[in-house]
């Protein structure tokens, strides 16, 4: 086993450890904070591949900023922070039901699917620029990247427009 | 490979044969050549702060006209080492209620958080992680930091920490902007996002390309540090101590070495941005040098710093506020599109005839935004004159409502 076979599954455990105990604990805060290691965890598995990009962005967006405001938002909105009221509610089956149905398809998925062991193309020595160039090629994805643009600014005025004060009214 | 010359790879060398020789894995071997580089870069780096704490009481005790520590070793140099020894003797309190775990992490967190972007500075030439996204990096280990001071106002169970945390959010979020958009300036000069690679584009160092981005860096750096003026997270006469109110002992101290720590590692990263790192006469062939001249151009930023900590009042939170959305970054949007669309039509010229343009639009453009400001103050003055009526008091006025619609 490699060095690097040992820290993919230590960070493994860790991430699937914070992961369920994102939804096992019965502390918002302490919800939050799992989540957070766990993003982190993702965010390593991304550097383990030699994503540094995503893994950064990982943290910068996921991190520092969703997670942060959720925090932020239970701090706000929580009373003493805690939570004691009950974990689940009537339907808790439907969600059994349907993460085990995505998690069969997934382990089906990846089964069925006979994937290289082997990277096919050879990894580019600077996959950001690459990146950057197909975000603005007409023959790349810059209508989806445009698209993005527009529905990101809606949010943006329509956030605004909520949070309007009008003085007059 | 003289001593001299590259000391750091020898001893890196060095010790991997050795580790290669006790029949250690060559992953094993790397895995253990990190874990070290990176024991001995936080070592040194909270080592440094020793001193720092020292020079920052010497300095600002001059500037409020007091003498500073002075009793302890000469010139008081010893007198971090008695506080540190005092500090560790000290009893770690929790406060009743406290969430346990989390309180304990907080300090360890935020200190990590900036010894971690310690990791993709370029030290010397050659030496260093040379990380191709480097520069988001740094923003993106900031976050942590963050967290690590709404974790210690949240697990404190204190008003006042929770105040705090409210207000770190506030202004961290806030003033990341800016410095994100004056960071791009950079990278966009150079064209790349390594550090290494923007010391290594520095033939004139971007501090005259890009002055006012430089500004906007080293104030929105200052801000998200959370020094005076911008130390409303920590504001003694509203909220006490702010999130490290119930700290003590070691604690304490972690936040407290995280804080030195913070300012010089922005100190460091402005040298390495706009300074040019660790260019310098003789650098390439002696990069021991570089690292000497990188910590002087660090040292010099850091020392503005504290200047300015020891010069301005705290700032109100709406100034603070305004001042970072309505000024700073709008100003931080026109000069990074300034810097694309220039640096495109100047592709052809030196690069000293490439940073004089740049210069001057710069010069250009500060000027007409103190114009603008300048404007617009007269105009608020005008508008909402300060001054009091006779028989009045010269203060905030009661709610007019009336008059407030009209206004606003």
């Amino acid at each position: 086993m490699t060095a690097m076979q040992i820290v993919f599954l230590i960070t493994a455990v860790v991430t699937l450890f914070a992961a369920f105990r994102t939804v096992t604990t019965p502390n918002l805060i302490h919800a939050a904070l799992w989540l957070i290691l766990a993003l982190a965890g993702v965010a390593v598995f991304y550097a383990l591949l030699n994503a540094n990009f995503f893994a950064v962005i990982q943290v910068v967006v996921y991190i520092g900023a969703i997670a942060i405001l959720m925090v932020f938002a239970i701090m706000l909105t929580r009373r003493e922070m805690r939570d004691r009221g009950k974990q689940t509610s009537g339907r808790w089956w439907w969600a059994a039901i349907l993460g085990a149905v995505f998690f069969a398809g997934v382990t089906w998925m990846i089964e069925a699917v006979a994937l290289p062991s082997q990277p096919t193309a050879a990894v580019p020595a600077s996959s950001i620029a690459d990146l950057g160039k197909a975000l603005v090629n007409p023959n790349g994805y810059v209508i989806p990247f445009e698209v993005a643009s527009v529905l990101l600014l809606a949010a943006l005025i329509g956030a605004v427009f909520v949070a309007w004060t009008r003085h007059n009214s | 490979m003289g001593l001299l010359s590259h000391p750091i790879t020898l001893v890196a060398d060095w010790l991997r044969n050795l580790f290669l020789g006790w029949g250690l894995s060559q992953g094993l071997t790397t895995v253990l050549l990190y874990l070290i580089a990176a024991i001995v870069v936080a070592s040194l780096a909270n080592g440094w702060v020793i001193f720092l704490i020292w020079f920052e009481r010497k300095i600002v005790g001059r500037m409020q006209d007091r003498i500073g520590p002075n009793r302890v070793g000469p010139y008081g140099l010893l007198q971090p080492f008695a506080d540190l020894i005092k500090i560790i003797t000290k009893e770690i309190i929790f406060p009743d209620k406290a969430d346990k775990p989390l309180y304990v992490i907080a300090p360890l967190l935020m200190d990590a958080a900036i010894i971690a972007i310690w990791a993709v500075i370029p030290l010397v030439p050659m030496v260093g992680m040379d990380f191709n996204v480097a520069a988001l990096y740094t923003i993106a280990v900031g976050a942590f930091a963050t967290l690590g001071i709404i974790l210690a106002g949240w697990s404190s169970n204190n008003k006042f920490a929770l105040v705090s945390a409210f207000r770190t959010v506030a202004q961290m979020i806030s003033y990341e902007v800016p410095t994100v958009l004056a960071l791009l300036v950079p990278v966009l000069l150079a064209g790349t996002m390594s550090l290494q690679g923007i010391v290594e584009a520095q033939h004139v160092w971007y501090i005259v390309l890009a002055p006012l981005a430089f500004l906007i860096y080293f104030i929105a750096s200052v801000a998200e540090v959370g020094r005076t003026p911008f130390d409303l997270l920590e504001a003694e006469s509203e909220i006490v101590a702010g999130f490290h109110i119930e700290y003590s002992g070691m604690l304490f101290a972690t936040f407290y070495v995280g804080d030195f720590l913070h300012a010089f590692t922005i100190g460091m990263l402005g040298a390495v941005l706009f300074l040019g790192g660790w260019r310098g006469p003789g650098a390439e062939a002696y990069p021991i040098l570089g690292l000497i001249y990188l910590w002087i151009k660090a040292f010099v930023v850091y020392f503005v710093g504290v200047w300015v900590r020891g010069t301005l009042p705290r700032l109100r939170i709406d100034q603070m506020m305004n001042f970072c959305w309505k000024f700073l970054t709008p100003l931080a949007l026109i000069l990074l599109v300034e810097a694309a669309v220039v640096d495109r039509l100047l592709l052809g010229f030196t690069p000293w005839g490439r940073g004089l343009v740049h210069l001057a639009i710069n010069v250009f453009i500060g000027a007409l935004v103190i114009a603008y400001a300048r404007a617009y103050d007269n105009r608020r003055k005008r508008e909402r004159p300060l001054a009091a009526k006779p028989g009045q008091y010269p203060v905030a006025r009661p709610p007019q409502p009336a008059a407030e619609a009209q206004s606003d």
